[in-house]
């Protein structure tokens, strides 16, 4: 049976081997139960080998000097990992019907849902602070020259990723459907009908029709929360593996200590 | 970079990685501290500020100030420096998928070996600008008007008519500019020069009346309005015959 890796843990945190003369004779229940966890995993790495990848992912070595900018990337992460959260529990309550609903379940997840307002406020804040990551995010890669080769095509994936945020955060304005929503859409929608060529097409797409209409809010709720989000996930996993597969970069100032001979490590 | 350039920073990344410490846990611990941050600013900010609801929608509003979330501010804010109707177009699609490109486009022609920011002159004040930039459009956006307001003198013989007649012609305007008219008329120095006619003097042409009629059944491919509300239908009709 293959073994899983010890996971390479700082000094103090290893747990010392057993003493010898100790964990004799009969296995305790502790030892049954830890037994079987390993024998589950074990089942499942042979029929999946998922822990090369997990080893690959996870043990892999990041270069020394990384800073505290390099988590920027994985908080985006995490917002839009609560934008999900919040959002799936928002679609338990919100109907996308123009005519009388949206507005009206919006009202009641505010008022009346337990912790609505509060997990809406976290949606809607959850957004603004996905926006700004996602800048400082880019800021740090464009500054370090993080995008440059062999990493040219995880910058346009992010470039993707940074437009993919300002669609949902376009489309999520208008669903709560107040005032202020309805508006800011028309104005935006507008200004998509006046480019060149698509942008008639697009403006007609969004609405689905020449003006604002009762399908308009249904088409805004499925591009956000089907469309985008998905694309979303899947470029975030993608970005992920370029990250794995090239490694995270050493910034810029970092010296490379020359004596040392290239080692080839095992990941 | 040149193949020479390339295999060098392949060589020195692997011995530098070869000299770094494992993802986990070191990075994901940092990682997992940040998560925390994160959460508790979104926490903070969502038990502080709420969730505004505002008043349900209605298409009759003439008077309503449209304005994005503030992360579009500084689009928002370029169509309001560019308004020559010739180059709204630039405003509206072009600057910004001009940014887009320049943005998809960077690693292919920022093609340098060097990655330290103080070493790259060019590319380091280009960003610093780039930010000064959206922040200063940013913070203009925050205290500017609507985007697609009708800037247009109020004629004499409105406001001779009292108080009442200029709001009647302000909410035409508005309406105007909600309606897109835009789009396809020039009205003074706004909106664009086609397909539609130019609507600066329509009134001198046409009689009230005959511009209600248009509205309603209008020439393809201009749409219909019979179906906006009276109230706006009506002060869009006021301010059209007022453009003598």
């Amino acid at each position: 049976m293959p073994k899983l890796p010890a996971p390479p843990l700082p000094a103090p945190l290893k747990t010392p081997p057993p003493l010898p003369g100790q964990g004799n004779g009969e296995a305790g229940p502790l030892e049954d139960a830890k037994q079987a966890g390993i024998t589950v995993v074990d089942w499942v790495d042979e029929r999946t080998s998922l822990s090369g990848a997990a080893r690959w992912l996870m043990f892999r070595k990041v270069p020394k000097g990384t800073n505290w900018f390099y988590t920027l990337g994985s908080a985006t992460m995490f917002a839009f990992l609560n934008q999900v959260v919040t959002g799936v529990f928002l679609a338990m309550y919100y109907r996308p019907e123009p005519a009388g609903g949206a507005y009206e379940s919006v009202r009641y997840i505010t008022n009346e849902v337990f912790l609505g307002q509060f997990v809406r406020g976290m949606h809607k804040w959850g957004s603004s602070v996905m926006v700004v990551l996602v800048f400082l995010h880019m800021g740090r890669t464009f500054f370090f020259g993080a995008y440059k080769y062999p990493r040219e095509l995880n910058w346009v994936i992010g470039v993707v990723l940074l437009i993919l945020t300002m669609v949902m955060a376009f489309t999520g304005y208008l669903l709560p459907f107040d005032q202020r929503a309805f508006w800011a859409t028309t104005v935006g929608v507008n200004i998509n009908g006046t480019g060149p060529l698509i942008g008639p097409y697009l403006s007609d797409f969004l609405y689905g029709g020449t003006e604002f209409n009762a399908t308009t809010l249904s088409r805004f709720y499925a591009i956000h929360m089907l469309i985008v989000p998905g694309l979303i996930a899947a470029l975030i996993g993608a970005h992920l593996y370029l990250v794995a597969k090239l490694g995270t970069t050493a910034p810029p100032w970092q010296k490379l200590h020359k004596r040392h001979e290239l080692i080839e490590t095992e990941v | 970079m040149n193949q020479r350039e390339k295999e060098e920073y392949l060589h020195d990344y692997a011995i530098m990685k070869s000299q770094g410490k494992p993802f986990f846990p070191y990075a994901v611990a940092k990682d997992a501290v940040m998560a925390c941050v994160v959460m508790a600013v979104i926490i903070t900010l969502s038990l502080v500020f709420g969730d505004e609801l505002g008043s349900k929608v209605n298409a009759a509003t003439t008077s309503y100030d449209a304005r994005p979330d503030w992360y579009f501010f500084f689009l928002f804010d370029i169509l309001r420096i560019i308004r020559t109707p010739s180059i709204i177009q630039l405003a509206t699609i072009g600057i910004p998928t001009l940014c887009m490109i320049l943005l998809f486009l960077l690693p292919f022609y920022d093609r340098g070996p060097e990655r330290r920011p103080e070493r790259r002159p060019l590319a380091t004040t280009a960003g610093i600008v780039t930010i000064c930039l959206m922040a200063y459009l940013t913070y203009q956006g925050a205290h500017a008007g609507t985007p697609d307001a009708l800037e247009f003198a109020t004629p004499k013989a409105v406001i001779e008519n009292g108080p009442a007649a200029v709001e009647k012609w302000n909410e035409g305007r508005l309406a105007i500019a909600q309606s897109g008219c835009e789009a396809c008329h020039t009205i003074g120095d706004n909106g664009n020069p086609g397909p539609g006619p130019n609507l600066t003097h329509i009134a001198s042409r046409l009689p009230e009346t005959a511009i209600a009629r248009t509205l309603v059944n209008p020439t393809q491919p201009m749409p219909s309005y019979k179906n906006l509300p009276a109230k706006k239908f009506n002060a869009i009709v006021d301010f059209l015959s007022q453009l003598k």
